[in-house]
């Protein structure tokens, strides 16, 4: 148990800076992702917080205990890494007890052949191999105690990296993109363990994915990270319903938002030339605006000019290139034809407005329907703004 | 084309292309192997072409030959002196350049100079340097109050002064070898290790860097060890044997009884022993290797 | 920062110890070059100089010119220096010549034979030539071919030491991508020779030097089979001063420098080839 805290964590590699600025809390038993692209410097952090790097400005506090100049085995953690970083000469009892043999036996203990004469030795023994056990039955690998990791498939390699790791009872549990080397469904078995067992052991976890759906179910908060930056730190909902800005919105929810370059004119919104028939009130005449793939939906037929309809959506002529079939619903790539030059992409569900089949198949001119309700509003330098869209209807205004 | 007849194609191809291989192989080793066996049963010598078979006669005489026995207790201390020294001053060697990264490059060239040197040529050298009146070595001695030492004269001396010449030609060779196996020990194993609380030197020799150096000792270990049993140069520039047969090493002995004294018989016999000692190191290895590699 | 400041604090030791350390294995490599610098040294010495008391490194009188005119033009050392490379040379290509397909054909190709043919290759890696120095010998003297260009190559013909490296390296080349030449309609020769010999080239290369060295520096076989001045070796060469036969030391380490300068030299421009060939048979065991 224990609680993080980060403050103004800076690291430059000579005249590279990799990470910026960086402050961040974590609390007691809390679950977080620190998510973002290669690059983005999780990985860093990570190592930073571990201790194997040293960062080049900024405190790292534990508990409120200052450990920015504490070495890793001083700072009361566990890692995982990516690729589990198991010790391949010894057996998964053994790799599992390095911690407590380390921790526990003097350094006169730990030499090659005086550790199986010492009494130090011999006293420590039996309460670490009943520790082993322990958690290698919690985590079913108490079978695989004598195998070499060698002879270990990548999932059980997984668990006995996460055995070593809870066997010292650390405070903060760090994880390294550790399920980025298991197939595919593996991915998801594992992911529902881990999250089992954060909330059985009630550790703090701090999770390092590139893997935004990873991040989004597992975790309590979500740090989405950017260029050295953290964009926003946020519970996942949070992130995907009100994002801080435009990367936000872009890095978070699959397929991806789509956003739209609009035109703020005393008459209300044009994209490009086409009249949109809703206005933002706001001096800015450059805005973009974000609507997610579900909140479009397909209405019938083609080459209708753009025309507000009595539930109050917009209706706009879409081109579509391209139709994934994905089972429970559809996605549909495209364009409106106001704007060619932008990719938009539609979630349809099947249940709902797969009653327009036939058009869809054959018709490449369809009309999509946006509900200003569920636009997001940003800046033109990607900022969000909390404004709402207001629907225009013969010169007059409507709220909806 | 069938499937036979494309095996057929494929397995004719492959014979014309080891046929030279097969043909050199039989000729240079297969046939003089068999002849070396059969003429360690003779008492054959290249002078006269009138030789008998005398059975385990050579073998018998190894037992009760001074000069074997002398041979094989020369190359026994000098190997005791060469081989752990070669083995751990490299290994160290490793380690200190391992972590030192930016002087790799140029330790690794001046370090590996003496492996690709001419040995009879630098043997001049160092006899050179070793005199014991007028070498560098013992004039630098003498600066510091030691010596003087008698490197190559005295028969005390001789094999230290042989493995120092050995151990200054091989130590580059080894080092290599340690520094590429070092280089493939995984970095986030050190981590681990770091973050399990092993980040004590000692500690992360003996947990991580020593057990996954296991194949590339072995294979020094191994190398070093047939080096040893094979010290030849030196020997015939030098001391020739002496002083007084002091350094008169097995395969210089070898040598000896087969082109000085024309013994063939005798001579091929102590090769065989010779090759005989070389292969239990070479088995050693295989077995070792097969049972510790694991991942 | 600029980037002088950045590359000197790369150098800057970590500790007290670290410095310490980074001294001794500067130290211990003065020891490793410290007999070329003085071989080079007496090179260039006349004869009272090079055991003078006093010593330095820089002669007092430059004799260089004189020594080296001795050494390579009033004794045969350009002969000898003629004969390594003859010799070397031609060990490596017929080694090659024969090594290489050999080694594809036991990689790669199915033929009855083959493990037989592999295991003898094994167990020839542990016979040195030492032990077949003998039955060679004999079988040259009889049929009078002693003190010949050929005796002096003839036992290195061969290396199993080769065949084996070649096979290892051979044995990683993807299956699938000879399958798709097959299928592409590629003859069994074209492959080998137009894709595997390219792909080999780094491995042929390393091999190469390792060779040329370790012949280059044989003193044992040469020892045994020359017996005529006009066909000894460079390394051979260095037996004449045996006995302290020739007294103008100079001259001696004059010699001892031509004789091994080439490899040296050739190693100083080579490094990654060496080094890669040394670790190519060590790390994989």
């Amino acid at each position: 148990m224990a609680r993080l805290t980060l403050k103004n964590i800076g690291k430059s590699f000579g005249e590279t800076e990799v990470l910026t600025d960086i402050s961040l809390d974590v609390e007691d038993g809390e679950f977080l992702s620190l998510v973002g692209q290669s690059g983005c410097g999780k990985s860093t952090l990570l190592r930073i917080i571990a201790g194997l790097e040293a960062p080049s400005r900024g405190e790292i506090l534990l508990d409120g205990q200052a450990v920015t100049e504490l070495a890793p085995k001083q700072r009361n953690i566990a890692m995982v890494f990516q690729d589990y970083a198991l010790y391949p000469h010894m057996s998964v009892a053994e790799n599992m007890a390095m911690p407590l043999l380390m921790s526990r036996l003097p350094m006169h203990a730990r030499l090659p052949l005086v550790r199986h004469v010492a009494p130090a030795a011999r006293h420590a023994k039996p309460g670490i191999v009943a520790q082993v056990e322990t958690v290698a039955k919690q985590l079913r690998i108490d079978h695989l105690l004598a195998r070499r990791p060698g002879q270990l498939s990548g999932g059980q390699r997984q668990r006995v990296a996460l055995g070593r790791a809870l066997v010292r009872n650390p405070g903060l549990f760090l994880m390294d993109e550790p399920l980025s080397n298991l197939d595919a469904k593996l991915r998801v078995e594992v992911r529902r363990e881990i999250s089992e067992l954060h909330a059985s052991s009630g550790l703090t976890f701090v999770y390092v994915t590139h893997d935004q759906t990873e991040a989004m179910t597992m975790s309590d908060r979500v740090a989405l990270m950017q260029g050295g930056e953290v964009l926003q730190v946020a519970a996942p909902n949070t992130l995907y319903g009100a994002p801080v800005s435009v990367d936000v919105a872009r890095f978070i929810g699959a397929p991806q938002i789509n956003i739209l370059p609009v035109q703020s004119r005393p008459d209300g919104l044009y994209l490009g030339d086409t009249f949109l028939h809703m206005k933002i009130a706001c001096e800015v005449s450059d805005l973009q605006i974000g609507v997610r793939p579900e909140a479009l939906s397909v209405r019938g037929g083609s080459g209708l000019a753009p025309q507000p309809l009595h539930s109050g959506a917009i209706i706009l002529p879409f081109q579509k290139y391209m139709i994934e079939d994905l089972g429970p619903e559809i996605l549909i790539h495209g364009c409106f034809e106001a704007e060619p030059e932008i990719e938009i992409r539609i979630r349809a569900q099947k249940s709902t407005d797969y009653g327009h089949a036939r058009q869809l198949a054959a018709s490449k001119r369809l009309s999509v329907a946006i509900d200003p309700t569920q636009l997001m509003v940003f800046n033109a330098q990607g900022l969000r703004l909390e404004l709402p869209a207001l629907m225009t209807r013969n010169m007059s205004e409507v709220a909806l | 084309m069938s499937l036979i007849t494309k095996k057929r194609a494929q397995a004719r191809l492959a014979y014309m292309l080891v046929l030279p291989a097969v043909l050199l192989i039989f000729g240079i080793y297969v046939l003089p192997i068999i002849t070396v066996f059969g003429i360690s049963f003779t008492d054959y010598s290249l002078v006269s072409n009138y030789f008998e078979f005398i059975g385990l006669g050579n073998y018998r005489q190894m037992l009760t030959d001074e000069a074997f026995g002398n041979a094989l207790r020369n190359t026994l201390i000098y190997a005791g002196l060469f081989l752990p020294s070669s083995f751990f001053i490299s290994l160290f060697l490793a380690i200190a350049i391992q972590e030192r990264k930016q002087f790799r490059s140029i330790l690794e060239v001046l370090y590996f100079l003496p492996v690709t040197s001419t040995l009879a040529a630098m043997a001049l050298v160092w006899a050179a340097l070793m005199d014991s009146n007028q070498g560098v070595i013992n004039l630098w001695a003498g600066a510091i109050g030691l010596g003087p030492f008698n490197w190559l004269g005295s028969e005390t001396m001789v094999l230290l002064s042989m493995a120092l010449i050995s151990l200054w030609s091989v130590i580059g060779f080894n080092m290599v070898l340690f520094l590429a196996g070092l280089t493939a020990i995984p970095a986030n194993l050190y981590e681990a290790a770091a973050i399990d609380g092993a980040d004590h030197p000692v500690d992360k020799f003996f947990r991580v860097t020593w057990p996954m150096l296991g194949p590339t000792s072995m294979f020094v270990a191994v190398t070093s060890s047939i080096t040893a049993f094979k010290l030849f140069d030196t020997v015939a520039i030098l001391t020739q044997g002496g002083p007084n047969r002091s350094s008169e090493v097995f395969l210089y002995l070898t040598f000896l009884e087969g082109f000085e004294y024309f013994n063939m018989g005798y001579s091929a016999a102590l090769s065989l022993v010779f090759l005989g000692i070389i292969f239990l190191f070479a088995l050693v290895q295989a077995l070792f290797v097969d049972r510790n590699v694991q991942y | 920062m600029s980037s002088i400041n950045l590359t000197l604090r790369s150098f800057a030791p970590r500790s007290v110890w670290s410095l310490i350390g980074t001294l001794f294995l500067f130290l211990g490599a003065w020891v490793m070059v410290f007999p070329f610098i003085w071989m080079v040294s007496s090179s260039l010495k006349p004869t009272d100089e090079v055991y003078d008391a006093d010593f330095s490194i820089i002669p007092r009188t430059f004799k260089g010119f004189e020594n080296y005119y001795e050494v390579l033009f009033n004794q045969p050392y350009l002969t000898y220096l003629m004969n390594s490379f003859l010799v070397c040379g031609g060990i490596l290509i017929v080694q090659l010549i024969t090594a290489v397909p050999a080694a594809y054909a036991l990689a790669k190709l199915k033929f009855r034979g083959s493990s037989i043919l592999f295991g003898t290759v094994i167990a020839a890696l542990t016979i040195p030539i030492n032990v077949t120095s003998i039955p060679i010998y004999v079988g040259l003297a009889k049929t009078g071919l002693l003190d010949t260009y050929l005796a002096m190559m003839l036992p290195f013909f061969i290396s199993v030491f080769a065949i084996f490296l070649f096979r290892q390296f051979f044995r990683s080349f993807p299956d699938s991508v000879i399958d798709a030449a097959r299928v592409d309609g590629f003859s069994e020769m074209e492959i080998i020779l137009r894709l595997i010999l390219p792909s080999a080239v780094p491995a042929i290369a390393a091999f190469s030097v390792f060779s040329f060295v370790a012949h280059w520096n044989d003193l044992y076989w040469p020892l045994i089979v020359v017996t005529s001045q006009d066909k000894m070796t460079a390394t051979l060469s260095m037996m004449q001063y045996q006995s302290d036969f020739d007294t103008d030391y100079g001259r001696t380490f004059a010699s001892a420098t031509v004789v091994t300068a080439p490899m040296v030299i050739a190693f100083l421009f080579a490094r990654r080839l060496f080094i890669r060939g040394i670790t190519m048979t060590g790390v994989k065991g």
